[in-house]
């Protein structure tokens, strides 16, 4: 009884704090980590600072786990709670302010400080930037599979033919234009342009995917479940398979030496960008649309709805952002090989939106980050991981079956919301 | 092409047809009685071959110990029913676990766990046996007939003898046991037939039983053929065989097998006109075509195609 009262203690205070306040705490912590985190570190006798709260240590070096847990409350639970705690009335003040102002307003200044504290986060290892990189093209990647197997309830097995239907447009965008290649000669245009054209070439990546994404809505307007996931799978085998065909993009050596644009802001800015068009389109009458038609087909018919442009247009966005996660995945890892867009891939992809929760924006950021969190901190176990994370999925289908957090609008005013007034209210 | 040439690969053909068409037939009475696909068959077509290698090797070992020559043609047979038996076990333990918790889920999830499971399956074999392959051992010796001009071996005939008498097995057990009576009433309607005194929870793990059990002869006549075992064998052919069970028409035995033969026709036929490695490319290229122009497979109904989510 009294954990229940001193659980919700915690819970009523740390709703008070806007999401403002967390994120300036978050800010402090980062900055404090960068500025004593080595030295605090030494004095724990860890070897370095760990790169995932230590997440990674867990199963690497259990010894040490008591260390890096003193090392989290020390530098990032402590000084987060404090700074969100302690300008609580400030930040209140300032959403409340905002409130008021344009949403994009609001939103942008919390995107900017999301960025700002991933910029000094990242700045410890190169290990950290790949993750948070990899783990931001999973959201987008997690999200537009989203909108077609969660919005529209197909199942669809294409995704990773998507995917590598933008990555190598974009590959070969770039290697064409902007590089002194093997396969493609020299550069056409001066390599100082390239960053200012990468868009470009992620637009045309996600344009191809879209593309592509005709062959699979097609024949989705005479069939849907079972059939249509055949046909997607046929798909990406298709996919899989010419690629591995076409000798100058490298066959089934895969094509490599794509420059380095892929930075953090590139990829925060896409992610940011993904989410907010998305969660625009779901909750747009096009996006019920969807709903619509995967509740009942019939009757989305009957209800004017225009079933093939719906199911062709949730097809093409899906596959286009698919797509832009692959250019922008091909210039991160900068090789890719037709036989790594494949079932495992399509797996893993399947996994993050049905443990996350369908139909939900929030579920597919969350069933994201935590997929690759999980498959991260398992690292250590080899073999073993593979027999952990399914076992895991399992237990979640079998006692929540539409994922984590399903069906759920995300409405960032309300998020952004003051908490005064908005404690005011529901009392 | 000459005609030695062209009943060459009429016999090639008509081997890999056998091993898709017995993986398909599992896929495909799944789906018949539950209206959901057993995304773990291919890996449980694994798992039956690694078990029918452990039968195999024990009796070779028995009968080595007692001082006994068992014929070849014996040991297979035994090792097919023994390993039959126990694979049945796997699919029963399957449905136990993924399929019956989730029965009124969104089929979806189904599938998820479903995938899960054969993760599980790969990744605990890995982790049990050792990373290296390991060899089917040459139950029954080579033997290759000439007959004008085309050579066949005996574990070709062996292979389709098998697979088409236990398709007639399957075939007869459904239409002429009681048993089978209830499998096809449930598949008739799931929800009404456990009001009439059939138990849903009898007749599903009672399909998966004899899906596994064909899916592990598959298994081991595939072995037969190409004895190295690897954990991840079952991943492509699974796949490959599900495309044939969905091509054939959902639900549909007849058009599972066979789809299973067409699927083996077009993958040895086309790296003879095409270069080899278009093969899959073409292959599926083919399937795509046959299902945007008939989208209910060669047997299937064009019935509800509702959702259940």
């Amino acid at each position: 009884m009294r954990l229940a009262a001193l659980w919700g203690w915690v819970w009523r205070s740390a709703a008070a704090v806007p999401p403002l306040g967390w994120l300036i705490g978050a800010f402090c912590a980062a900055v404090l980590e960068l500025l004593i985190g080595y030295e605090l570190a030494i004095m724990l006798y860890l070897p370095k600072v760990p790169p995932l709260f230590g997440a990674t240590l867990l199963f690497q070096n259990p010894l040490l786990f008591p260390a890096t847990l003193l090392f989290d409350l020390l530098v990032y639970i402590l000084p987060v709670c404090a700074v969100a705690f302690g300008t609580q009335r400030l930040t209140d003040r300032a959403a409340a302010f905002l409130e008021h102002r344009p949403t994009w307003l609001a939103a942008l200044m919390h995107l900017v400080l999301m960025y700002a504290i991933l910029h000094v986060w990242t700045e410890a290892s190169a290990y950290r930037l790949q993750v948070s990189k990899l783990v931001m093209i999973a959201v987008m990647l997690t999200l537009s599979l989203n909108v077609i197997n969660g919005y529209m309830g197909e199942f669809s097995c294409s995704h990773p033919g998507f995917m590598a239907l933008g990555a190598y447009a974009a590959s070969v965008f770039t290697l064409v234009l902007f590089t002194q290649d093997r396969l493609f000669g020299p550069a056409l245009l001066p390599a100082a342009l390239g960053p200012f054209c990468y868009p470009l070439a992620l637009f045309i990546g996600g344009m191809t995917a879209a593309l592509g994404a005709l062959v699979v809505a097609i024949p989705s307007f005479r069939t849907r479940g079972d059939y249509l996931a055949i046909i997607s799978l046929a798909f990406m085998f298709i996919v899989k398979s010419a690629i591995e065909n076409i000798e100058p993009v490298g066959g089934p050596r895969g094509m490599g030496g794509q420059p380095n644009w892929s930075t953090l802001p590139v990829v925060f800015t896409a992610m940011a960008l993904c989410i907010w068009i998305i969660n625009n389109f779901v909750r747009s009458t096009l996006g019920k649309a969807l709903n619509a038609v995967r509740d009942n087909e019939t009757a989305a018919d009957a209800m004017t709805i225009n079933t093939r442009r719906t199911k062709m247009v949730a097809f093409m966005f899906g596959a286009f952002w698919a797509g832009v996660a692959g250019g922008l995945y091909a210039h991160e890892v900068r090789h890719v090989t037709p036989g790594g867009f494949g079932i495992q891939m399509l797996a893993e992809q399947l996994a993050m939106v049905y443990f996350g929760g369908l139909n939900s924006v929030v579920g597919s950021v969350v069933g994201a980050v935590s997929i690759s969190m999980v498959s991260e901190v398992l690292k250590p176990l080899g073999l073993y991981k593979w027999l952990v994370i399914p076992l895991i999925l399992i237990l979640v289908m079998i006692f929540r079956p539409t994922g984590l957090i399903a069906f759920r609008d995300f409405d960032i005013k309300r998020i952004l919301a003051p908490r005064k007034a908005a404690l005011k209210r529901r009392e | 092409m000459s005609l030695e040439f062209l009943l060459q690969n009429v016999i090639n053909a008509l081997q890999w047809g056998s091993f898709y068409a017995l993986i398909a037939l599992g896929y495909s009475m799944v789906y018949s009685i539950l209206m959901l696909f057993n995304f773990t068959h291919g890996d449980i077509f694994m798992t039956g071959t690694y078990i029918g290698l452990g039968v195999a090797t024990g009796l070779l070992a028995l009968s080595g110990a007692m001082g006994i020559v068992l014929p070849g043609w014996l040991l297979l047979a035994m090792t097919i029913v023994i390993a039959m038996f126990l694979t049945s076990f796997v699919g029963v333990a399957v449905e136990r676990v993924g399929y019956r918790p989730l029965r009124d889920a969104p089929r979806a999830s189904a599938a998820i766990t479903g995938l899960m499971i054969g993760i599980m399956l790969e990744y605990g074999n890995l982790a049990i046996l050792g990373t290296q392959r390991l060899l089917f051992p040459p139950i029954i010796e080579t033997v290759t007939y000439n007959i004008f001009g085309v050579f066949v071996t005996n574990k070709k005939i062996v292979i389709v003898a098998v697979a088409l008498s236990l398709m007639l097995a399957l075939h007869l057990f459904i239409q002429k046991t009681r048993w089978g009576m209830a499998m096809r009433a449930m598949s008739f309607d799931f929800q009404v037939v456990p009001l009439m005194g059939v138990s849903i929870n009898l007749i599903a793990p009672m399909t998966f039983a004899i899906g596994s059990a064909l899916a592990a002869a598959g298994g081991i006549l595939y072995a037969l053929a190409y004895p190295v075992l690897d954990p991840f064998m079952g991943i492509l052919l699974g796949w490959k065989s599900f495309v044939a069970a969905i091509l054939g028409g959902r639900g549909s035995i007849l058009g599972a097998a066979l789809a299973g033969f067409l699927l083996g026709f077009i993958e040895v036929f086309v790296p003879i006109v095409f270069p080899s490695t278009f093969r899959d490319l073409i292959a599926y290229s083919i399937i795509l075509l046959i299902l945007t122009f008939r989208p209910y497979g060669f047997f299937g109904q064009a019935h509800s195609t509702q959702l259940r989510l």
